[in-house]
């Protein structure tokens, strides 16, 4: 078990803390353009303005941060599971773990899918609060939404719920986003070009089958 | 000791391995030699189980391979130790974890000793100063020793080796030869090598089998095979100029 858990360390650094910076970035950003967006289109003395701060949460909450992000999410991390174990297939890296009589699929993928299930709802919850406040920063210093009508915005009928909503979908998101490029990397068979090819299935199939699961989570979770 | 009986393997229909049957003896350097694409590999890999043989048996000191479950195939494995021709080490991992790998995984070993081990290994193989370095820090001789250092880490009882001097020059071809000849005669265990190296026949073939389109076409030693009067033997024997003229000048 020692190192199953030294594995999953390593795994949760590598996928999850390492990508903290680029959701950082991204949060920020489209928090920030969500706030101003809204804000243009709702120019209207029949809007009051904290709605503002409503839409921005609402959109971060329940789509961008635990959707969004975790597409990204999907671009980045999942490639580089796809390339890492399909160099490891092509250079016979995995037939020395089996012969040396190791489970490979269970050494090589498992600490990884655990691994983001476990970092993948923190890094969306971190995105969440970035989103939120980048929208509020950003808004304020573009002069499109007040503090006070933000702030009051962000509170007004806010529902827990769809912070447990977002963190179910980013579950199964996790889920997807590693056990699919695993799968691709795993059976990876050639040289170097099938190795770039099995990455960029990874990538194509694990962000179609996340947008196919939000449809379905979202189904029957809020219908 | 491994018993090979009458293993078959095929890939789409295309016969690879076609009835093949030896033994390959315990303390001795087993050689498998024959041209590109003549089955040596397929028959290293069907013989470490990656892959399942159609036909036949591989006995392992009285063991069945072929009828055991995955379990108890996987216990086998752990008396496997593997060379690979691009030696299969792993990137992510220092010299010395590579070599530690298969103890941290199996051994009961404290820290203090698997150092103590991974040490022994690597100098074993005449390989110091690089427990730090990475493989991709390291020439291609030193990466064949250190994949030579893990597989002997757990004191395997069967060695494979695929290929294990192609790339080199042939002084290190030949360190690599006596290394892995050394190694099996000081823990009399039972080596097999993939070759198609002429001077690494004649160094080390304790006992050699010849294939060709998938079959077994001779079984000797290295004292034999010169002087052998099986014409397939001899085309690939005599293939080079220098070992022609070898033969011109014996005659």
């Amino acid at each position: 078990m020692k190192w199953f858990r030294r594995q999953l360390f390593y795994e949760i650094n590598s996928l999850g803390i390492n990508s903290l910076p680029i959701i950082s970035i991204i949060s920020l950003f489209t928090g920030a353009v969500i706030t101003i967006q809204t804000a243009y289109n709702t120019d209207s003395p029949l809007l009051p303005l904290y709605t503002v701060g409503l839409a921005t949460r609402d959109s971060i909450i329940l789509e961008f941060s635990p959707t969004i992000i975790s597409l990204i999410l999907a671009g980045k991390i999942g490639s580089s599971i796809a390339s890492e174990i399909g160099t490891m297939r092509v250079s016979e890296q995995i037939d020395a773990l089996e012969i040396m009589g190791i489970n490979s699929a269970s050494y090589l993928v498992l600490p990884k899918v655990l691994a983001a299930l476990i970092i993948n709802p923190f890094l969306i919850i971190i995105s969440m609060s970035l989103g939120i406040f980048g929208g509020w920063a950003f808004g304020v210093l573009a002069g499109s939404v007040t503090t006070t009508e933000y702030i009051y915005g962000i509170q007004f009928a806010f529902r827990p719920f769809y912070v447990s909503y977002a963190l179910i979908k980013t579950f199964f998101f996790a889920f997807i986003l590693t056990a699919i490029p695993s799968y691709y990397g795993y059976y990876t068979s050639g040289g170097s070009l099938e190795v770039g090819s099995s990455s960029t299935k990874a990538v194509v199939y694990s962000s179609i089958y996340i947008l196919f699961a939000n449809y379905i989570l979202t189904q029957l979770i809020l219908s | 000791m491994i018993e090979v009986k009458n293993i078959q393997k095929s890939f789409d229909g295309k016969k690879v391995l076609d009835d093949i049957s030896v033994v390959f003896e315990k303390g001795k350097t087993n050689l498998v030699i024959g041209s590109s694409g003549s089955g040596k590999t397929v028959l290293l890999k069907c013989l470490v189980a990656l892959y399942e043989i159609d036909q036949g048996a591989i006995v392992y000191d009285g063991r069945n391979f072929t009828t055991l479950d995955d379990q108890q195939k996987r216990e086998i494995r752990k008396e496997f130790g593997m060379v690979f021709q691009g030696g299969a080490l792993f990137d992510s991992q220092t010299v010395e974890e590579n070599v530690a790998f298969p103890l941290e995984m199996f051994s009961p070993m404290s820290a203090e000793e698997m150092k103590e081990r991974v040490n022994f290994c690597l100098n074993r193989v005449n390989l110091q100063n690089a427990n730090k370095l990475f493989p991709s820090q390291i020439s291609g001789g030193m990466k064949k020793r250190v994949a030579i250092a893990r597989a002997i880490a757990l004191n395997p009882r069967y060695l494979f080796c695929d290929e294990p001097n192609s790339g080199l020059d042939p002084k290190t071809s030949i360190l690599i030869d006596n290394l892995i000849h050394e190694i099996t005669q000081e823990y009399d265990i039972t080596t097999i090598v993939n070759t198609h190296d002429m001077n690494s026949v004649l160094e080390i073939g304790d006992k050699i089998i010849y294939l060709k389109n998938g079959k077994k076409w001779w079984e000797g030693d290295k004292n034999e095979i010169l002087d052998s009067d099986n014409e397939e033997v001899n085309d690939f024997v005599y293939a080079s100029e220098l070992f022609k003229r070898i033969r011109k000048a014996s005659i």
